[in-house]
C-alpha cells in the first residue's frame, strides 16, 4: 500500500476489530455458560415446586386427561413440565408441553430430542406420591437468548464503526503531519536549493530520514559544486590557448617590423602544438572515462612498451631518457593500451618539467612495478595528493601544461590494475612517479 | 600609457605585450596574484588587463585587494568564464570591463582606451590643446588639421603632457609612463623625444620647467 496513512487506517482498524471479535467470542461463551446455569437452576426449582404441588397419583385428575396448568417462570411458554406415574402413565402436562415422554433419565438432568427439538429436562422422583416430575426447555431457546444478547452488545458496536474509522482517519491525519508538512517542504523548494532539512522539527522516527537526505543533498551538492569548478577550468585550459592563438595572429598581420611577425608565427605554431596535445588529452580522459567495456589485461612486456613509447616521442634538445636495462623482460599483467597512455603521460609531465636533465625509467626494487624518476623541481609536498586532480596546476606548473597529464596517468593505471604513485626524490630534486601493482 | 598585463598563459601573454604595443601602450607582464600585488604596489599603470584563474589564486582577489587600497586604476577581466553570473561577480568586484576568451585584439585595446578615457573624465577618444589634436585610437597627430608623423615614444610622451596641459610632468614621472621593466633607459631618451616633438609640432608647444619637468604651454 503506498500511502502511510491508508495502511495505518488498515492496520488500526483490523486490529480493532479483532479485539472487539475476540471480546465478543469471550462474552458469547461467558453468557452462554451463566444463562445455562441460571436455567439450570430454574428447571430444578420449578421441577421441585411442582413436584411439592402435586398430591397423592390418585388425586390428580381423572384418567387419560391429564391437568394441564401454566408452567412456573417469566417467559411464556418457555418451560414444559410433565408429570408422570412412576408407572408409566402421564398424569399432567403443561399447556404446549409435547406429548412424548420428556425423558427416561430416572432423575436428573437429562437432554433428548422430541419432536425435532432438543430438550433440557430436570426431572425430580417422589417414590411417597408415586410421580415424577420432568420440567424442560429446548435448548434451541436457550442458543436464542444468547444470541439475542450478544446481538444487543454487536449492533451498537456495527454502528459506532464508521464514527470509529472517521476518528481514526482524522487522528492518523493529524498525527502524519509533520510528515506531510516536511514533504511540502521539499516539494516546493527549487532543484538547485541543497540546503539542509531543518531536523529539528522531525519526529525521532523521521529522523533518519531526514539525516540521510541531508547528507545526500551534501553529497549532491559537492558533486555538483565539483562538476562546476571541472567545467570552468576545462573552459579555461580550451580558450586561453585559442586567446593567444588569436592573438598572435592578429600581432602577425598587424607587426610592420618582420621580426616581431615572425616571432608571433613562431608563437601560433607553439600554441598550436600545446593546443593539439590539449586535444588529444581531453580525448584520452574521456576514453578512460567513457570506457564501458572492461580493461583487456594480457602479460605485458613492460620493458619493450616503456622502450617503443617513450621512443616514440620526439625528446627535446637537453633532454636525456635513460632505460634501466632492468626493466627488460619486466612483465607485468595489465592493459597494454592503458598502460601506454600512462607511460606516454608521465614521460611528457617529466620532460615538460625540465630544461635540461634526465629522464630514467626504471624497476622498482621489489618488482612490483616501475617508475620514471626527473630532474624537475618536483611537487610541494601538500600539492601532491592534488595533482591528480582533473586540471589542477600546481605551483610548479610548465608552461605547456594543461593539468590532465598525471589524471590520465592515474586512471591509466588504475586501469591496469596498478596505482600511481608520487614521490619527490630525496637525493635531489625531482619527481619519481611509480605504477605499482597492489 | 603603461598597462600591466596579469595573465599566466605564456603564450597569450606574450601576445598581449607585443599587440598591446603595437596599439601604442608600454606594456609589462606578470603571472601570478603575488607578482601582480608587488607590480600595482611600487608602479603607477594606466590601465590592468587581469586574467581571472591565476595558478595562486582568483584576479578577483588581485582586483578586490586594489580597490580596498583605494586603487581606482581601470581594470579589464579577461576569463574563460563568461556566464552571465561571472561577468555579474567580475563587475561587482571593481572591474570596469569584461571579455571573454578568446577576444579580439583590436577590441581589448578599443575597451583598454575606453576605461583609461571613462577613468580620466574624458569622453571622446581624442586629446585636443591648442591648434595639436591627438587620436589615441590611431595613433596619429594633426596640428591645424595637417597630419604629423610621430614616433610611438613620441606619442606617448606629448599623450602624456596632453591629459592635463597645464600639469608639470617630471621627467621620471615621463619616464614611468613610456618604459616597462625590462627596457633600458637611457638617461636623456626623455629631452631627446621632447626634442623631437619640438621640431615636429612647434617650437614653443612644450614649455621646460627647469629642475622640475615639462607642460604644454597654454595656448596664445
Amino acid at each position: 500500500m503506498s500511502s502511510l496513512r491508508a495502511r495505518l487506517f488498515a492496520i488500526l482498524l483490523l486490529a480493532t476489530g479483532l479485539i472487539w471479535l475476540s471480546a465478543v467470542a469471550w462474552i458469547y461463551l461467558g453468557s452462554k455458560r451463566e444463562v445455562e446455569q441460571v436455567l439450570d437452576t430454574r428447571l430444578q426449582e420449578a421441577a421441585r415446586m411442582v413436584g411439592s404441588l402435586v398430591g397423592r397419583v390418585g388425586n390428580v385428575g381423572a384418567a387419560g386427561a391429564p391437568v394441564a396448568f401454566a408452567p412456573p417462570g417469566g417467559y411464556e411458554r418457555q418451560l414444559s413440565c410433565q408429570i408422570w406415574s412412576l408407572d408409566g402413565r402421564m398424569v399432567a402436562r403443561s399447556s404446549g408441553a409435547p406429548e412424548r415422554r420428556l425423558t427416561d433419565a430416572p432423575a436428573g438432568f437429562s437432554e433428548r430430542e422430541v419432536d425435532g427439538e432438543t430438550w433440557r429436562v430436570f426431572t425430580v422422583e417422589d417414590a411417597e406420591k408415586g410421580v415424577r416430575v420432568m420440567v424442560g426447555d429446548r435448548l434451541g431457546l436457550r442458543e436464542r437468548l444468547v444470541a439475542d444478547l450478544i446481538m444487543g452488545l454487536v449492533t451498537p458496536a456495527l454502528l459506532v464503526v464508521p464514527l470509529l474509522g472517521m476518528l481514526l482517519w482524522a487522528s492518523l491525519g493529524r498525527g502524519l503531519r509533520p510528515l506531510r508538512l516536511m514533504a511540502r517542504d521539499l516539494a516546493r523548494r527549487d532543484a538547485d536549493d541543497m540546503s539542509a532539512i531543518d531536523a529539528g522539527r522531525a519526529p525521532a522516527e523521521v529522523r533518519p530520514l531526514t539525516d540521510a537526505l541531508n547528507a545526500l543533498f551534501l553529497k549532491v551538492e559537492a558533486a555538483r559544486r565539483h562538476e562546476r569548478e571541472v567545467t570552468a577550468f576545462a573552459a579555461h585550459e580550451l580558450r586561453t590557448p585559442l586567446a593567444g592563438l588569436k592573438t598572435q595572429a592578429q600581432v602577425a598581420m598587424a607587426a610592420r617590423d618582420p621580426d616581431v611577425a615572425k616571432a608571433a608565427l613562431g608563437q601560433i605554431l607553439a600554441a598550436v602544438d600545446r593546443t593539439t596535445r590539449l586535444v588529444r588529452q581531453l580525448l584520452d580522459a574521456a576514453r578512460l572515462d567513457a570506457e564501458a567495456d572492461g580493461p583487456t589485461v594480457t602479460e605485458i612486456d613492460v620493458g619493450a612498451l616503456v622502450t617503443e613509447t617513450v621512443e616514440s616521442m620526439r625528446a627535446p634538445d637537453g633532454i636525456v631518457t635513460v632505460i634501466d636495462p632492468a626493466l627488460r623482460g619486466f612483465t607485468m599483467r595489465g592493459d597494454p593500451e592503458s598502460l601506454r597512455l600512462a607511460v606516454r603521460n608521465l614521460h611528457e609531465n617529466a620532460v615538460q618539467h625540465m630544461r635540461t636533465g634526465t629522464v630514467e625509467w626504471g624497476r622498482r626494487q621489489d618488482g612490483a612495478g616501475f617508475y620514471a624518476r626527473d630532474e624537475g623541481p618536483g611537487i610541494p609536498e601538500e600539492e601532491i595528493a592534488l595533482v591528480t586532480t582533473r586540471f589542477y596546476r600546481g605551483r610548479h606548473r610548465s608552461d605547456a601544461g594543461s593539468g590532465l597529464g598525471l589524471t590520465i596517468a592515474e586512471a591509466a593505471s588504475r586501469r591496469s590494475g596498478a596505482r600511481l604513485r608520487l614521490r619527490n626524490r630525496t637525493d635531489r630534486s625531482g619527481l619519481q612517479a611509480e605504477i605499482v601493482w597492489t | 600609457m603603461r598597462i600591466l598585463v596579469v595573465e599566466d598563459d605564456p603564450i597569450l601573454s606574450d601576445g598581449l605585450r607585443v599587440g598591446l604595443s603595437l596599439c601604442g601602450a608600454t606594456v609589462d607582464c606578470v603571472a601570478t596574484c603575488a607578482d601582480a600585488d608587488a607590480a600595482l604596489g611600487t608602479s603607477p599603470f594606466a590601465a590592468v588587463v587581469l586574467d581571472l584563474m591565476l595558478p595562486d589564486g582568483s584576479g578577483l582577489d588581485v582586483l578586490r585587494g586594489l580597490r580596498r587600497r583605494g586603487d581606482r586604476t581601470p581594470v579589464v577581466l579577461l576569463t574563460a568564464r563568461d556566464a552571465v553570473a561571472d561577468r555579474i561577480a567580475g563587475l561587482d568586484g571593481g572591474a570596469d570591463d569584461y571579455l571573454g576568451k578568446p577576444f579580439d585584439l583590436d577590441e581589448l585595446s578599443a575597451r583598454i582606451r575606453a576605461v583609461v578615457r571613462r577613468a580620466a573624465g574624458r569622453a571622446t577618444a581624442s586629446l585636443e590643446h591648442g591648434g595639436i589634436r591627438l587620436d589615441l585610437g590611431s595613433l596619429t597627430v594633426t596640428v591645424d588639421g595637417a597630419q604629423i608623423p610621430v614616433s610611438r615614444r613620441e606619442f606617448m610622451v606629448l599623450a602624456a603632457l596632453m591629459e592635463r596641459p597645464s600639469v608639470l610632468r617630471s621627467k621620471a614621472e615621463l619616464e614611468d609612463r613610456l618604459y616597462g621593466w625590462q627596457e633600458e633607459i637611457e638617461s636623456n631618451a626623455v629631452e631627446v623625444h621632447v626634442h623631437n616633438l619640438r621640431a615636429k609640432i612647434g617650437k614653443h608647444a612644450i614649455e621646460t620647467v627647469r629642475g622640475l619637468g615639462y607642460r604644454m604651454r597654454a595656448p596664445a
